[in-house]
């Protein structure tokens, strides 16, 4: 941009150039924000290719399949280890933690923005925000001591009742150690950045707007369907991201929690199962140069699984431009 | 159906800021009635007194009387949100439902007050459409984005979901100040064939468009800044615009302000 300004600069001898570009605070601040960017492509840049480097040597040196093995032994002889686990597991306890987090926060958020008196609302918005400040350590030990325990009675229950969904059938026996146990543990973990995200979409929802709905009759649970959630409905969709985002890389309080295992199940109250981010945590440390390049090579997948969902999520987002409130 | 509106002793409150004082009117079934006054003389506050959506902003209270023919809409145990579902408003600025289709749009009240067949609804969409005379520009898309349409199209699109309910009573605010002269034109036409079926209170700051529509017109004023507006006087439109009974009102619409 700044070259092409030069290029059309005034022809020499006119008295008054434009001097805007060349004064210090511009040429400061132009830096500095073309820095900042530059910056950022360079780490991003920097960080792919270290992965991948990485990654590919652990992947030549795979006598398993990378992709389909159950088992993780870099330091076998020969070495067979595979992600298959993994993925699965990460998957299927943020999808948990999705599932249970993304309408309780929309709940919280709508209540706060809408339904409840100004002070109270403020009150409950700053004590959500204080979960988001409580480090996942404590998270994860409040897990293994309180969350394990208790949810012992819910998963008999579960597996009494809706045992015949296969999904909540409880076929071996154990503590609660699970990724069901994990999924809710996420899900209180990521309820505030979503709520918090999804309450500020949902206080810029322009007051003429509401004020269609309520002309027109509608009690404020239609006010609510027919303008809040409408026009909130992508801002929504990029809170659950970050959220989902979060669960996704969640290591401590999963690694604190899981008792892991190298088995698929979608049996997700047994004890077992693992995630990128547990796996990692629980084997950098003993692991030799070979087996942290392994590890390295799962973190690979998870990166490129994270871009993956960021990428659907403004797909969502992109393909309902149209009808959303942004061109009210 | 058209209904007559008798207010008397209104008086409405922002918190403890009075807006408008101990106002009464009687606005006349199939009529168009016009609100003027300056800026800030509550004649706004006073129309959203008339389906109670005064109160839906903070602080916002009434105290007084407002009877729809025989009902005061602000009798013990009436419901607010039944109010609204008889008496229409349009806004300032057009406020089609973004996320809605142009169809939808005009269902949505539609919707709200009950299910409908669909054969029905597409019936009353198109009655309605035709009554904002809108129908024959957007006839071949009706699945498209109400957000789509030009802003006076969108004012009327705005109408035809208001009256897609048949309220008793259609409530105007200012709402060509957001319109160009053309689309202006087109929604005073349309309020000049709609007084056929409705009640209809008009606020404008456009004194030759209360002349050019409205049968009554009502000056609004106040005494000072931070003073509640006052009803100065309510009179045949013609009255007002020749031979007014109050020196203030002759004032104001000859523009000799204050």
């Amino acid at each position: 941009m700044a070259s092409t300004t030069q290029q059309i600069q005034t022809p020499p001898g006119r008295r008054f150039r434009p001097r805007s570009t060349g004064r210090a605070g511009d040429r400061i601040f132009l830096g500095l924000s073309r820095g900042s960017g530059i910056l950022l492509l360079v780490i991003m840049a920097s960080i792919a290719v270290f992965l991948s480097y990485r990654a590919a040597i652990a992947i030549s040196k795979d006598e398993g399949n990378f992709l389909t093995t159950f088992d993780w032994n870099p330091a076998g002889d020969p070495p067979v280890f595979g992600i298959a686990v993994l993925l699965f597991g990460t998957v299927v306890s943020s999808v948990i933690a999705m599932v249970i987090a993304v309408p309780v926060a929309v709940g919280i958020a709508l209540f706060i923005s809408h339904y409840a008196p100004r002070k109270l609302a403020g009150a409950i918005a700053y004590v959500i925000d204080l979960l988001a400040a409580v480090p996942s350590i404590v998270y994860g030990i409040w897990g293994a001591l309180v969350l394990v325990p208790y949810l012992e009675g819910l998963n008999l229950w579960l597996d009494q009742f809706f045992g015949w969904t296969y999904v909540f059938e409880k076929t071996e026996i154990g503590v609660a150690r699970s990724l069901f146990t994990v999924g809710i543990l996420l899900a209180v973990m990521i309820l505030p950045i979503v709520t918090s995200v999804s309450r500020e979409v949902f206080l810029q929802v322009p007051r003429m707007n509401e004020e269609a709905a309520l002309a027109l009759g509608a009690t404020r649970w239609e006010v609510i369907r027919l303008s809040v959630l409408p026009f909130g409905r992508s801002g929504v969709i990029s809170a659950s991201m970050l959220g989902l985002g979060r669960a996704l890389g969640e290591t401590m309080a999963v690694a604190t929690v899981l008792s892991p295992n190298f088995l698929i199940s979608l049996h997700v109250l047994n004890p077992g199962g693992g995630t990128f981010a547990q796996n990692i945590a629980a084997k950098f440390g003993e692991a030799d140069a070979f087996g942290r390049d392994a590890l390295i090579a799962s973190g690979l997948v998870l990166f490129v699984l994270t871009l993956l969902v960021n990428g659907a999520a403004r797909l969502i987002i992109a393909r309902r431009k149209e009808y959303s409130g942004a061109n009210a | 159906m058209a209904k007559r509106i008798d207010v008397s002793g209104l008086s409405a409150y922002y918190g403890s800021h009075k807006a408008i004082d101990d106002i009464s009117m009687t606005v006349e079934p199939r009529s168009v009635t016009a609100f003027i006054g300056p800026s800030g003389c509550g004649k706004s506050t006073f129309l959203r007194t008339l389906n109670r959506m005064h109160e839906v902003t903070p602080g916002g209270r009434v105290e007084g009387k407002v009877l729809l023919d025989d009902e005061n809409l602000y009798g013990a145990g009436v419901d607010p949100v039944a109010v609204r579902r008889t008496v229409g408003m349009v806004f300032q600025r057009p406020n089609p439902f973004p996320t809605m289709s142009i169809f939808d749009n005009v269902a949505a009240g539609l919707r709200l007050n009950g299910s409908y067949r669909k054969s029905a609804l597409n019936d009353i969409v198109e009655k309605s459409l035709r009554g904002a005379n809108l129908w024959n520009e957007v006839k071949d898309r009706l699945n498209k984005p109400g957000s789509g349409l030009s802003g006076g199209q969108q004012q009327r699109l705005c109408i035809a979901r208001a009256i897609a309910v048949e309220p008793d009573v259609l409530l105007m605010d200012e709402p060509c100040s957001a319109l160009d002269p053309i689309s202006t034109l087109a929604i005073e036409d349309l309020v000049g064939e709609l007084k056929e079926r409705f009640t209809i209170v008009i606020v404008t700051h456009n004194m030759q468009q209360a002349a050019r529509v409205s049968d009554r017109t009502a000056f609004f004023n106040l005494a000072a800044v931070g003073k509640p507006g006052k009803l100065i006087e309510i009179d045949e439109t013609e009255r007002i615009f020749s031979n007014p009974s109050v020196q203030a009102t002759e004032d104001y619409i000859s523009g000799r302000f204050g």
